[in-house]
């Protein structure tokens, strides 16, 4: 770990002041960012603690929720409202990480943490261009059981490692940032970039913008949901492929649907097609195989991680399945 | 209370207590013709009793002191700097920007480190504890990639660890081999273990396989392990007064102690290692480059080192072990006789050491077979050395033997258990000795019952709950029974009726004091409370590896012997006027707080008592055990039954264990509570190296890519189910106490029993570990 100057913010304006005289980064729960430090991959000259600022949650005159980014994951997993309206949230958070990091770890420090690929994590001994752009992958060639299949490019096949942030993109969630610039929002599904040749640029974010609160929309559809994750033992891994599922029938029709899958690429990937393939029609394994393959079309899977396309298929299918099931 | 009242009340005591009976003094060697050690006839005493261990408070308060906890005056703090290619040369290492760096006392790279000789491998002596034979940072070859390449040594943790983030290096790479299939069209070598080929010839097994009426023939594979023991490997390294002083993360203190002599030029006692708690070894806490390094900074900086590895570096420098690939062929007639065994199958390892990993061992005696073709070829990498972890050869052995048993009982539609038991040997099928003790068919009759084995679903996949399908699978666990020479244990009486025993052994965490303490209380007829138990330092007697599961019995000869000699010295002193005048040591036994002729209870003395009389404070022996030749005599093993039961969910091929029980023969358990603890780790590991672990080795530059718990899976809570352990408690009449070590059977076919259960699950045989959901899709 580098040397490094610690700030505590004492809200939101003085936090960007503090990052921008400082270069700093942003220091939430410290249970991604902090190892990243140790392992060097991160070297910032300073971080503004931001634990202080808001941890409410509250709700909006539409309904919705407003989350302040301080907000700990367990709090938000145990929320009332949360668990009452956006039950897929709740678990999608309590599938993550150990109960320990989730009682550390911060809504806005979830958005932003960065992928597991051992060649990212292993600094002195492997290339990544996520790392140094340009100097190549070797993820790709290597082990890659773990990678992206949808949206990946040849300069990286990193995925995304959150659950929570899964659950968010199926329910819509909008991410409110203030920066040096002013404040500004973004969808959650906006929010994360896909790879292409800048992997280093993983989300939106300007220099020194803050995440500031992430706010749930009403979502009825969400009353009938699921979150599910597969892996490779019982607890403590992470996604191989995981999907965030909502449904509303409507006799025996989808009317509503939202679908989001983790583990299968650089960012929580909205299922949109296969949503669309479902939307009016009838709620059937065939239809639901359909939206399914309708949306790993494009799954470019590579040397070790053919798998996912079907695991996530079958995954998808059998949580539809379910839901329909609970809906009838 | 007088010392004189003091022993008149023990003397009341061992009166009162005549109800028991003494116990005599066990044999000096097992040999045929011999008698058995009488402690296996005592059940009312210690042995066997599930008592807790002894270490338990000082660990639960924070107050065992292990080895990265030794507080010194002046201590430096040291972190390790790794190559990053497996061959070549350092072209440049710029160490100017971590020597500036804040709190920075040294850098020591291969141009300032102490020279020193080449440490001798494991094997290759009696003593000799390190990993591989390469030289320690004494030039600019890389041999592997993470060989350390540079310690920086500073004031605190945290600055050495930020000042090696600030050393530069380049490399002249070399071509290395890195890729074992490349390494195998070169050709493969005959692996040699223990100076012995791994090779085994009865008749002619590929003829015989071809004649038979049913046979299986298959190749499985099992990945590289690492070692991941709770506590990272850590030493704190000192110089005074010329000697080196190492407190030590160990399970081999006297060897670690020899070979660090043997590569700083200096005499043996000139090197103290002490490990009085160890957090785990596995048979990964041996010597490899970090106590050496920690010892050459110590020199270098004149001050104490700390060098506590951090995970990733455990998974550099700490060897783990080799994956295998396995062919098992077997040919039966429809009865299920084997006509047909052949095991064969190559591994990797490194120019540098001797370590083939033995995976025909548990083959050699499993089972009769007409012909037997077992081989083991070998191929050399650049590489990190492997080691020996939790029963090298058997673990990963087992798991190709077992399944391919279980494939045959498919083949011939019988009961995999039948099956295993018609092949029961006579007698040991290549060494052709009498097995000591093997009641494998008592352990397999009790653990099918215990476990409801004859209710199970024969056919596979026809058992479903919703989206699991659920099966049963079971398979033979077996290790050998080993005692390595170089035992010798002091014995301390004092008239206060207190003893101890001093011996180099080890306490990883397994209950070896705790049990140890239990058997000499039991010997010489005194409460556990009097006895104390002390090892985890090179100064004290005898060679004692805490390896190959041989612990137990090396103690338990050195305690034998001691005791001995102490009974002996014992009637010496009580001389003509005690009550045991003219009665020699085998005529005597232990028995409350004194001695007492066999036959004639009321024929006692005190310990007290005789000291007391004889003038002394204290006696004190040291002896020495006879040769392990029972090893020559019998083919001495311990066994289990595993049985398992499984979910495989349809959907994803998540693999779920709903139970599991271990039944076993191993001679007498001395301690009920710490022998299942021992049997549970094991399967829980076993559970492991089937479900989930798998060192990423990644053949384009030979580089480990998975140094960490996060991306090493290990099992978690929630993968474990409750294991039931159940055990014969039949005494072996030809070790000490009649006991087997336990530390390392439960890996032994658990890997099997899982695969074998998926199997009878979902109809789909995996043979290559570990079997993660993608093979099950």
């Amino acid at each position: 770990m580098n040397p490094f100057v610690y700030n505590r913010a004492a809200d939101a304006a003085d936090a960007v002041r503090r990052a921008a005289a400082l270069n700093a980064k942003y220091l939430g729960g410290g249970t991604n960012l902090v190892d990243l430090m140790r392992e060097t991959i991160e070297r910032p000259p300073a971080l503004v603690d931001v634990t202080g600022l808001s941890r409410e949650i509250a709700q909006t005159p539409d309904g919705g929720l407003m989350i302040g980014a301080a907000t700990r994951n367990t709090a938000l997993a145990e929320h009332p409202l949360v668990r009452e309206r956006y039950p897929l949230l709740t678990r999608a958070i309590v599938a993550g990480a150990s109960p320990q990091i989730r009682n550390m770890a911060t809504v806005g420090g979830n958005l932003l943490q960065r992928t597991r690929c051992v060649y990212f994590y292993d600094d002195d001994g492997a290339r990544c261009n996520k790392r140094r752009p340009g100097e190549g992958c070797d993820a790709i060639g290597g082990f890659n059981r773990m990678h992206a299949v949808l949206g990946a490019s040849d300069a990286c096949i990193a995925v995304h490692p959150s659950d929570m942030c899964v659950a968010l993109a199926a329910l819509e969630a909008v991410v409110h940032l203030e920066g040096p610039a002013g404040a500004r929002s973004l969808p959650l599904t906006d929010f994360h970039r896909l790879p292409g040749d800048r992997p280093d640029l993983e989300t939106e974010l300007a220099p020194g913008e803050l995440i500031t609160a992430v706010e749930l929309p009403p979502a009825a559809v969400a009353a009938r949901s699921a979150y599910r994750k597969v892996r490779d033992r019982a607890s403590y891994a992470f996604a191989l492929v995981s999907v965030a599922a909502a449904l509303e029938l409507e006799g025996g029709l989808v009317k509503d649907v939202r679908l989001a899958f983790g583990g299968l690429a650089h960012k929580p990937w909205r299922a949109w097609k296969a949503e669309a393939a479902l939307r009016g029609n009838a709620a059937s394994a065939d239809a639901f195989a359909a939206a399914a393959d309708a949306e790993l079309a494009d799954a470019r899977p590579r040397s070790g991680n053919a798998f996912k396309v079907e695991l996530a298929r079958r995954t998808l299918v059998a949580v539809l399945t379910d839901l329909a099931g609970a809906v009838a | 209370m007088s010392l004189a009242e003091d022993a008149k009340q023990l003397v009341q005591g061992a009166m009162q207590g005549l109800m028991g009976k003494a116990v005599a003094l066990a044999p000096d060697s097992w040999i045929p013709g011999g008698k058995p050690d009488p402690l296996i006839r005592h059940q009312h005493g210690h042995i066997g009793k599930p008592v807790t261990r002894i270490d338990g408070p000082l660990k639960v308060a924070g107050a065992a002191p292990f080895a990265a906890e030794f507080p010194l005056e002046g201590m430096v703090y040291a972190a390790v700097v790794h190559s990053v290619v497996a061959r070549g040369r350092i072209a440049e290492l710029d160490v100017t920007a971590a020597e500036a760096a804040a709190g920075v006392v040294a850098v020591m790279t291969w141009r300032n480190a102490p020279r020193l000789k080449a440490p001798p491998v494991f094997l290759s002596d009696p003593k000799a504890a390190s990993g591989d034979n390469l030289p320690v940072m004494q030039d600019d070859e890389i041999h592997w990639n993470g060989q350390p390449i540079a310690l920086v040594l500073a004031e605190t943790q945290e600055q050495a660890d930020h000042a090696k983030s600030l050393v530069r290096a380049t490399y002249h790479a070399a071509p290395a081999v890195t890729d074992i299939e490349a390494a195998k069209a070169e050709g493969t070598k005959p692996g040699v273990f223990m100076g012995q080929p791994l090779h085994n010839k009865i008749g002619d097994a590929e003829e015989a396989l071809a004649a038979a009426p049913v046979a299986v023939d298959a190749t499985y594979t099992t990945p590289g392990h690492n070692h991941n023991a709770i506590e990272l490997h850590a030493v704190t390294a000192y110089w005074r007064d010329g000697t080196l002083r190492l407190h030590d993360a160990t399970q081999a203190v006297s060897h670690t102690a020899w070979t660090m002599a043997k590569m700083f030029g200096i005499d043996e006692k000139q090197v103290v290692v002490t490990s009085p708690f160890v957090g785990g070894g596995f048979g990964g806490k041996t010597l490899w480059q970090h106590q050496v390094l920690a010892a050459c900074a110590s020199q270098l900086t004149g001050r104490p080192v700390r060098l506590a590895l951090s995970r990733e570096s455990v998974y550099r420098m700490v060897g783990g072990r080799a994956p295998t690939e396995q062919r098992v062929a077997l040919g039966a007639d429809r009865d299920g006789r084997l006509k047909a065994l052949i095991h064969r199958g190559v591994t990797p390892k490194t120019a540098t050491n001797v370590m083939p990993e033995p995976f025909i061992l548990p083959t050699r005696s499993a089972y009769a077979s007409e012909t037997m073709l077992l081989d083991v070829q070998v191929v050399e990498l650049d590489m990190l050395a492997n080691t020996f972890m939790r029963a090298p050869g058997e673990s990963v052995g087992t798991f190709a033997l077992e399944s391919a048993l279980d494939e045959l009982a498919h083949a011939l539609s019988m009961d995999p258990i039948e099956l295993r038991l018609r092949n029961e040997p006579e007698k040991d099928p290549t060494l052709g000795l009498p097995f000591s003790s093997r009641h494998i068919d008592e352990a397999w009759r009790a653990g099918s019952e215990r476990f409801g084995w004859s209710r199970r679903n024969r056919t596979p996949g026809a058992t479903r709950e919703g989206e699991w399908l659920i099966g049963v699978g079971c398979a033979t666990a077996t290790y050998p029974y080993y005692r390595m020479p170089g035992g010798a244990a002091r014995l301390t009486l004092t008239r206060d009726g207190r003893a101890s025993v001093d011996i180099a052994a080890h306490e990883m965490g397994m209950g070896t004091a705790t049990a140890q303490t239990q058997v000499t209380a039991e010997r010489l007829g005194l409460p556990l409370e009097a006895v104390t138990f002390n090892y985890g330092d090179s100064t004290l007697p005898g060679l004692v590896l805490a390896g190959g599961s041989q612990q137990t019995a090396s103690i338990g000869a050195s305690v034998i012997a001691a005791h001995r000699a102490l009974v002996k010295e014992l009637l010496k002193l009580a001389g003509n006027d005690s009550v045991l005048a003219g009665l020699d040591a085998d005529e005597v036994g232990g028995h409350d707080g004194g001695l007492c002729k066999l036959d004639d209870p009321e024929r006692c003395e005190s310990y007290a008592s005789i000291l007391n009389r004889a003038g002394r404070d204290s006696v004190v022996v040291e002896a020495e055990p006879p040769m392990p030749l029972e090893t020559q005599h019998w083919s001495m093993h311990s066994h289990g039954a595993m049985f398992c039961e499984v979910r495989v969910n349809t959907v994803t091929g998540e693999v779920r264990i709903s139970r599991f029980l271990g039944s076993f023969d191993c001679g007498r358990i001395l301690n009920a509570k710490t022998a299942a603890s021992q049997f549970r780790g094991g399967i829980i590991m076993g559970l492991g190296l089937a479900l989930m672990e798998e060192t990423q080795f990644d053949p384009r530059k030979g580089r480990i890519m998975n140094p960490s718990l996060a991306e090493y899976h290990l099992p978690v809570h929630m993968d474990v189910p409750q294991i039931d352990v159940m055990w014969t408690d039949i005494p072996d009449p030809h070790a000490p106490m009649g006991a087997h070590g336990v530390g390392e059977i439960g890996i032994t076919g658990t890997g099997a029993a899982v695969a074998n259960a998926i199997f009878n699950a979902t109809g789909k045989r995996i043979r290559d570990l570990p079997i993660t959901l993608d093979k099950l899709l």
